[in-house]
């Protein structure tokens, strides 16, 4: 018991810290993926015939690929013309990536919005821009928080993939502390109930932003 | 002579693809006038309307708001239609905002009002309405009439020089298409230019200044509420009364 | 460009090699995963309270950590306690059990979607409960499931891609040897990229394919949601 509890120290000491990192690294991918995902879904379905194109075949593309390949081409990329760290690298691959997930989310809330809400905003003298702007996309947002929500874990679960780029994360600490102490269940079985605990978080926290923000149609 | 007209309509029509919806249709709307179009379902009604404000581009015939001519190509259609009000079927309702942020947000994000100044306006207009004290609901929270109302008061909010009505109470319930005639009819009293396309035979022959029967694209008959009711010129404007009547 | 090409040309041959243990490591975990996520699906409807918390349990448990974790858990960990996989299995088995997880939750649905009337009219003409799961509900479960069945498909011909990290000579495996054999990652990581696409492509096309032979008019099908 002793023994388990000490080998548990060990781990706990050196995982903590890649706590951090893989928070900050899930948080900053989210926003990029987000920024870039309601773009990709207004152009795509508002922007024309060229512009919805291009949209359309990012969002195709990029989902084709594993995260990892993107990973790692886009770090081998940013580092020819770039000097950014593995961590921005890996946290701007994560969220290119992410993007086309959340375009394909944000794509269908926006069509779950019904017609009549920019019918009504056009009727009261809105430009096709303000309308989307400040009511079509207010309420495909409030819709997506439950797709959101999924992508939120996915992007946190697919965060240990820029550990192959040498991002101290919590699976890199893990390995390293595997080897150190040659007791790789404790490291990664530690790493595990970490993930865990960060994804029934985030999922009850996100339920309960989608309660309070719910609109009855 | 000086024309004097909020809305002149010459010759207008409409086609989708092949079919063609409106075949020519011409009507000048007098400020102040409420003028109530009547007919059969599906004869091009609500087009009129969606064409009046843009909603939908006319394929041919020119229309006038006030002295402008709205149809002439490059007119900013979105400033045309901050003169034109619109209420619709099915109310649409800004779902995430409030029934007074409904009223807002046409003022402070297209007209560029200030938000106390566009709040205090909207209270108005709600007060209007009857709705003021629900003025912190959402859409969801309103009963079919009450979310009409508050539409009406969101078109009111924009200052437009005609209120254009597409079947208003059609979607109610019986029970609640009374409040929602009561307040058209006090817009009426208060002056505004009306363009009513509804079934209400009763807000017809009691409010409007002229009833307008529109089938199959055209408009077949126009008059006073008198002689549309008791005297129509037309069989088939007998035809319609008798089948509603 | 050019270069591009030629480089192309000669990898091509090994990188279509590992192609293939992916496809085979893609196609294997599936169907352990389907194996053993449709009976899990039905003890986490069909099972009693006790059976049903440990099925949620295991779900949580394969869906909530990521994938790499379970690899290095089933593939360093575990020989801790004399449980010791080839890295083949260790691939096949992690994949496999994550993906039942996955598709527990989609049968779940499916079963869930197909109304409780047909189980009702089921019994109502003396079928055990077993016999109508079998011939009512699973018939009309696994054409529901078919959207979020083929999605599953082509997000395990992508997640595979993590089984080189315990060196396992797939695609993404033999990509890395060539990338650092001729210092080319970017060209190398591109052409991978083009296999994928090429690949999810052609399954998608076929999934699509086989979802319209076997529509049946009036049996609506679920919303197909991301992995």
């Amino acid at each position: 018991m002793e023994e388990l509890s000490r080998s548990l120290f060990t781990v706990l000491q050196y995982l903590v810290p890649g706590l951090g990192v893989t928070v900050s690294v899930t948080l900053i991918a989210l926003g990029i993926g987000f920024t870039i995902g309601t773009v990709m879904a207004v152009l795509r379905i508002y922007g024309g015939r060229i512009l919805g194109a291009v949209a359309a075949t990012y969002s195709i593309l990029v989902r084709a690929v594993p995260v990892v390949v993107i990973i790692f081409i886009l770090f081998f990329v940013i580092s020819a013309v770039v000097d950014l760290s593995p961590f921005l690298s890996g946290a701007f691959a994560l969220g290119f990536a992410s993007g086309a997930y959340q375009s394909e989310i944000f794509r269908g809330a926006i069509m779950s919005v019904p017609p009549g809400q920019m019918i009504a905003a056009r009727a009261i003298g809105m430009s096709r821009f303000k309308a989307i702007r400040c009511i079509v996309l207010p309420q495909a947002v409030r819709l997506a928080i439950p797709a959101w929500a999924n992508e939120f874990t996915l992007v946190l679960k697919d965060s240990t993939l820029v550990y192959v780029i040498g991002v101290p994360e919590i699976m890199r600490r893990a390995q390293w502390i595997s080897s150190r102490t040659l007791e790789p269940f404790m490291a990664f079985g530690t790493a595990a109930v970490f993930y865990l605990v960060f994804t029934m978080l985030a999922t009850r926290l996100l339920s309960i932003v989608e309660r309070r923000y719910r609109i009855i149609m | 002579m000086p024309d004097e007209s909020i809305l002149r309509i010459e010759n207008l029509r409409k086609s989708f693809g092949q079919t063609e919806v409106i075949k020519g249709v011409s009507l000048t709307v007098q400020p102040k006038e409420v003028i109530v179009i009547v007919g059969p379902s599906g004869t091009g009604k609500s087009t009129l309307l969606q064409c009046i404000n843009l909603l939908t581009r006319p394929t041919g015939g020119r229309i006038w708001l006030e002295d402008q001519e709205i149809t002439a190509p490059g007119t900013d259609e979105d400033k045309v239609r901050r003169r034109i009000g619109m209420v619709f079927q099915e109310f649409n309702l800004f779902n995430h905002l409030t029934a007074l942020d409904n009223v807002t947000v046409g003022m402070t994000k297209v007209l560029g009002m200030k938000p106390d100044e566009a709040r205090r306006k909207s209270s108005f207009e709600l007060e209007r309405v009857g709705m003021s004290e629900h003025a912190g609901k959402y859409p969801g929270q309103l009963s079919g009439g009450q979310k009409q109302r508050v539409g009406i008061a969101r078109a009111l909010g924009m200052d437009p020089s005609i209120m254009l009505f597409d079947e208003p109470t059609s979607a109610l319930d019986p029970e609640l298409t009374g409040e929602v005639l009561a307040v058209m009819q006090k817009l009426a009293r208060e002056g505004m230019t009306m363009l009513v396309v509804s079934h209400e035979m009763g807000f017809a022959r009691e409010v409007s200044n002229r009833i307008v029967f529109m089938e199959g694209g055209f408009i077949v008959e126009e008059g006073s509420p008198r002689e549309f009711f008791n005297a129509p010129k037309s069989e088939r404007t007998r035809q319609f009364l008798s089948m509603i009547t | 460009m050019h270069d591009f090409f030629v480089f192309s040309r000669m990898v091509l041959p090994d990188l279509l090699q590992g192609t293939r243990i992916t496809l085979e490591i893609a196609v294997g975990a599936l169907l352990i995963g389907f194996v053993v996520g449709l009976p899990t699906a039905l003890l986490r409807i069909y099972g009693n309270p006790w059976l049903k918390r440990i099925v949620i349990g295991y779900i949580n448990l394969f869906r909530g950590t990521p994938l790499l974790v379970q690899l290095f858990i089933v593939y360093y960990g575990l020989p801790e306690f004399n449980v010791t996989f080839s890295r083949l299995t260790a691939a096949y088995l992690t994949l496999g059990l994550n993906s039942s997880a996955y598709q527990a939750e989609y049968f779940r649905g499916a079963i869930q979607s197909v109304g409780r009337g047909q189980m009702v009219a089921a019994r109502a003409i003396g079928m055990s409960r077993l016999k109508a799961i079998r011939h009512i509900i699973l018939p009309q479960a696994l054409r529901l499931v078919l959207p979020s069945w083929s999605n599953e498909m082509i997000a395990m011909i992508k997640y595979t891609a993590v089984v080189f990290l315990i060196a396992v000579p797939d695609l993404m495996g033999k990509a890395k040897i060539i990338s650092s054999r001729y210092f080319a990652p970017i060209s190398t990581y591109l052409i991978v990229a083009f296999i994928y696409m090429i690949i999810v492509g052609l399954v998608s096309l076929i999934l699509q394919y086989v979802g319209k032979k076997l529509e049946t008019p009036g049996l609506g099908s679920i919303e197909a949601t991301a992995r």
